[in-house]
């Protein structure tokens, strides 16, 4: 991938910035998604509640499904391939998706190396749940992250978890000093370049988005005044009582994300919301996938 | 001298510090009450135009903002900025301020794999850089509408009344001169 392109990509990502990207299986909940407001939609076979609940493999969706929805919508489309299978990604590209999430809400393709994103020429985001992470995405390539969370469980708690270790870790690289970066870079397993730019930037080379677990208004609220640069919402909405209703009082809550007044009037009549499962209660943790 | 940014979805924040870098004060419009401050200028960002159009209408904002524009508020428009401002699309039924007489294809150039760089002359500047991100372009424009600029035969940039409106990014690059223009053309700083 060229450096232009590359700008290119983390560019689009810049465009992404305070909007919501919910995750659809089909073109009419795609349309419901736009409608409401959402800055792109994830195109996925199965919301990662469903795939939590049918386990097994679980892998990149079926092109002609994800083709439906990019001719249905006039937003950007995205869609998950597995960690580390580069010819799924390379079968994204070929489809010219918008935008690969190289996810852990499928079952990794390989335990050991993700894939080389520079090889791209399109955009790559990932989950990260802290600053090394996210770091060792970016030097793969990828031009977005997202924090992991814990998807299609309702509970944001690993969001909120990953969103504050890397601010926190953020704010320990900025405020060293420039002499002990080098032993930094080691200690994350990062090149120096990188962690050079935090220091001096005090944030990510690229936008940071939240991502797993976000189920209402408040909790997207939650994460942007958390220092999340927009909100992914996967089962949340689809697995609602009223899914149009939900994802619009979501989009105006991270749009106003310190309007607590707005927000209160917005979670009103919601309907049900996912039903969710506490972290305790979860057999895998879709989170440990990829470091 | 104070101009509004459009800050409901997208790449809004990269303006507010242009204009910190020019000088001038900015503010946010997130909400209705926003528009009851006194502003000289608007800038509507690029990000996505139907996300931002839901959000003007469902926030209460279009209306009072579509008199403003009307009224001859200056206005700087990018990429989905100038989506929101076009009388029309030829690709797509929604509009929205239909303040600007001309006809803009969405998704021009295609999807992500589409965007491109390139440097174009623009007006009266030379070699302006220019990005282009999932961008759209003017189809056609009524005659008392200027045209600036051209990529590939393709209008890219126009002027009509106090209406700057483009379908480039140049929030995206370091040259500063459209921001100057803007500032100092239109709103007469």
């Amino acid at each position: 991938m060229s450096e232009e392109r590359y700008q290119l990509n983390k560019q689009l990502a810049q465009m992404l910035k305070g909007g919501v990207i919910m995750d659809v299986t089909t073109p009419e909940q795609a349309r419901i998604a736009e409608a409401a407001g959402a800055c792109a939609v994830m195109a996925l076979e199965r919301i990662p509640a469903d795939i939590r609940a049918a386990g097994g493999v679980s892998r990149m969706s079926d092109p002609k499904m994800i083709r439906g929805i990019q001719e249905a919508v006039s937003i950007p489309v995205m869609a998950k391939c597995r960690i580390g299978h580069f010819v799924e990604a390379q079968l994204l590209e070929a489809i010219e998706i918008d935008y690969i999430d190289e996810s852990e809400v499928l079952s990794p393709a390989d335990d050991v190396y993700h894939i080389d994103k520079t090889k791209f020429k399109v955009p790559f985001v990932c989950g990260a749940r802290d600053l090394g992470e996210a770091l060792r995405r970016i030097s793969e390539g990828a031009s977005m992250i997202r924090t992991k969370g814990e998807p299609g469980t309702g509970d944001v708690v690993q969001a909120v978890r990953h969103m504050r270790k890397m601010n926190q870790e953020i704010a320990k690289v900025t405020s060293m000093r420039e002499d002990e970066l080098y032993e930094e870079a080691k200690e994350l397993r990062v090149p120096y370049e990188l962690v050079k730019y935090v220091h001096e930037n005090g944030k990510l080379p690229v936008v940071n988005f939240a991502a797993g677990g976000v189920a209402t208004p408040a909790d997207a609220a939650l994460m942007m005044q958390l220092g999340a640069e927009g909100v992914f919402v996967g089962s949340g909405i689809f697995k609602s009582g009223d899914p149009a209703k939900r994802a619009s009082a979501i989009v105006q809550a991270v749009t106003n994300y310190t309007d607590a007044k707005l927000i209160a009037s917005l979670s009103e009549d919601l309907g049900e919301a996912m039903v969710g499962i506490n972290e305790q209660e979860i057999q895998l943790l879709m989170a440990e996938r990829g470091k | 001298m104070k101009i509004a940014v459009l800050a409901l979805q997208g790449a809004f924040y990269e303006h507010e510090m242009i204009l910190t870098e020019l000088g001038a004060d900015y503010m946010e419009l997130r909400k209705k009450e926003d528009l009851s401050d006194s502003f000289d200028g608007l800038i509507l960002p690029g990000g996505e135009s139907t996300a931002q159009g839901k959000l003007l209408k469902e926030l209460g904002m279009f209306e009072p903002l579509q008199e403003k524009i009307r009224g001859g508020l200056p206005v700087l428009a990018t990429c989905a900025g100038l989506i929101l401002l076009a009388e029309k699309s030829c690709n797509d039924e929604r509009a929205w301020f239909q303040t600007l007489p001309v006809t803009v294809r969405r998704n021009a150039y295609g999807r992500q794999l589409g965007s491109f760089h390139a440097v174009q002359d623009f007006g009266s500047l030379s070699a302006v850089p220019m990005t282009f991100i999932r961008a759209p372009y003017i189809e056609s424009v009524r005659k008392d509408v200027e045209i600036l600029a051209k990529v590939d035969g393709n209008i890219v940039g126009v002027r009509y009344q106090n209406q700057l409106a483009i379908s480039f990014h140049p929030e995206l690059d370091s040259d500063r001169r459209i921001h100057r223009m803007f500032l100092k053309d239109i709103c007469n700083t």
